[in-house]
């Protein structure tokens, strides 16, 4: 079969009338898809929380608290895990802009004396294989049931007590920034709460 | 299946392989080819969106006016890639996580221009979509195969599974850019080196 001919009008109505099927087609696949989206995005959440916190029977979501941070304009979010509407632990949603590639946000949970039980990275764009060993357990376990107070919370390379991901020290050093960020934080409600 | 369909079908897995002979795609290559699994699921979305990209561009390739073929091309290229990207964050949130910031990336892939552009604006539906199939799982073998050189390599594992005893540490160059340039040309050069044997005998 022929081709059309590369004129002016050809030209204009045929990327128009391709622009604009891509423009229907992509609404319609958005509107299919929102709602599954959120619910995996909920439920990715979720898993992640029910990753740092004692067993709860609440939505620590729907109970969720503003923390502010010292000298900063952000604030974090603090959920309370309730088993039998008693507080037996929270999870705070922390961040740290020193990744590798931009913002890596994770949440922490925290026993009620204060101590570390987990965390768990929920978003980060650090590199595949390398940067993204800060979530795995080998990089955890340094973490689990440690009093903030107790332990110089740096990596070594910078004096800490931590032991960074080897070849991934930028990486642990963001990992480490956002948890310190997290235990001001928690410091200061844990403190204000007395 | 007749001669020429077998051949659309075959070429892409050897003879025209996309990364080790045509060196198409070098970018996701290098870039997502850390583990196995990294190039496996790489491989499988831009099959996918080949599948797909093939079909389309075979289907309207006669009402395109040539002067606008290639940004017609981009444009319903990047409309299936969104689509994919969506219906994978829908309904494989797992598969999504892992490769999120890649499948973007596949927009920009030469491959899928490539194969739109050589093969889908001259074929019909069907000799293009054997041909999306060959050159996908060509693409996919390829960086797979690169994934688990990169991986054993530079991470002392297969897949995820970790084969390293306590104190022994992998040469982690393999999994840094310089170690992909490195595995890659050595994968290139024994691949044609069997190639060209194949061919003489």
């Amino acid at each position: 079969m022929a081709q059309k001919k590369s004129t002016f009008w050809n030209m204009l109505l045929t990327l128009s009338g391709i622009a604009l099927v891509a423009a229907f087609v992509l609404s319609f696949v958005e509107g299919q898809t929102k709602d599954a989206i959120d619910k995996a995005k909920t439920n990715r959440e979720l898993e992640a929380l029910a990753a740092v916190v004692k067993p709860f029977d609440n939505n620590p979501f729907a109970e969720k608290l503003s923390l502010p941070i010292p000298h900063k304009k952000e604030k974090l979010e603090l959920y309370p895990a309730r088993k039998n509407g008693v507080v037996n632990s929270y999870a705070i949603k922390t961040y740290s802009d020193k990744g590798f590639a931009g913002r890596i946000e994770m949440i922490v949970g925290f026993f009620m004396d204060g101590r570390i039980n987990n965390f768990v990275i929920t978003q980060s764009q650090e590199t595949p294989g390398l940067g993204t060993k800060i979530n795995d357990e080998k990089f955890k376990a340094q973490f689990h049931g440690l009093y903030p107070g107790r332990t110089v919370l740096k990596v070594r390379q910078d004096g800490g007590e931590i032991d960074a991901v080897t070849a991934a020290t930028i990486s642990s050093r963001a990992a480490v920034d956002a948890i310190r960020r997290a235990i001001d934080a928690y410091h200061n409600f844990y403190t204000g709460n007395k | 299946m007749d001669k020429t369909s077998l051949q659309n079908l075959t070429r892409g897995l050897v003879a025209e392989n996309p990364i080790l002979v045509m060196m198409l795609g070098m970018c996701p290559t290098l870039g997502v080819s850390t583990s196995a699994l990294n190039g496996l699921g790489m491989g499988s979305a831009t099959l996918l969106v080949l599948l797909f990209s093939n079909a389309a561009i075979s289907l309207v390739k006669d009402i395109i006016p040539p002067l606008v073929r290639i940004p017609s091309y981009i444009v319903i290229i990047a409309t299936i890639v969104t689509v994919v990207d969506l219906l994978m964050a829908a309904y494989l949130p797992a598969l999504h996580a892992a490769l999120g910031i890649y499948i973007p990336l596949i927009v920009v892939n030469c491959i899928i221009l490539g194969r739109a552009e050589a093969f889908a604006s001259k074929n019909t539906l069907g000799q293009s979509l054997l041909d999306a199939l060959g050159m996908g799982i060509g693409f996919t073998l390829a960086l797979t195969t690169l994934g688990i050189i990169r991986e054993i390599l530079g991470n002392g594992s297969v897949f995820g599974l970790s084969f390293l005893g306590e104190g022994e540490s992998p040469i982690l160059l393999f999994i840094m850019p310089p170690g992909a340039f490195l595995a890659l040309a050595f994968m290139i050069i024994v691949f044609n080196h069997l190639r060209k044997r194949e061919a003489k005998s």
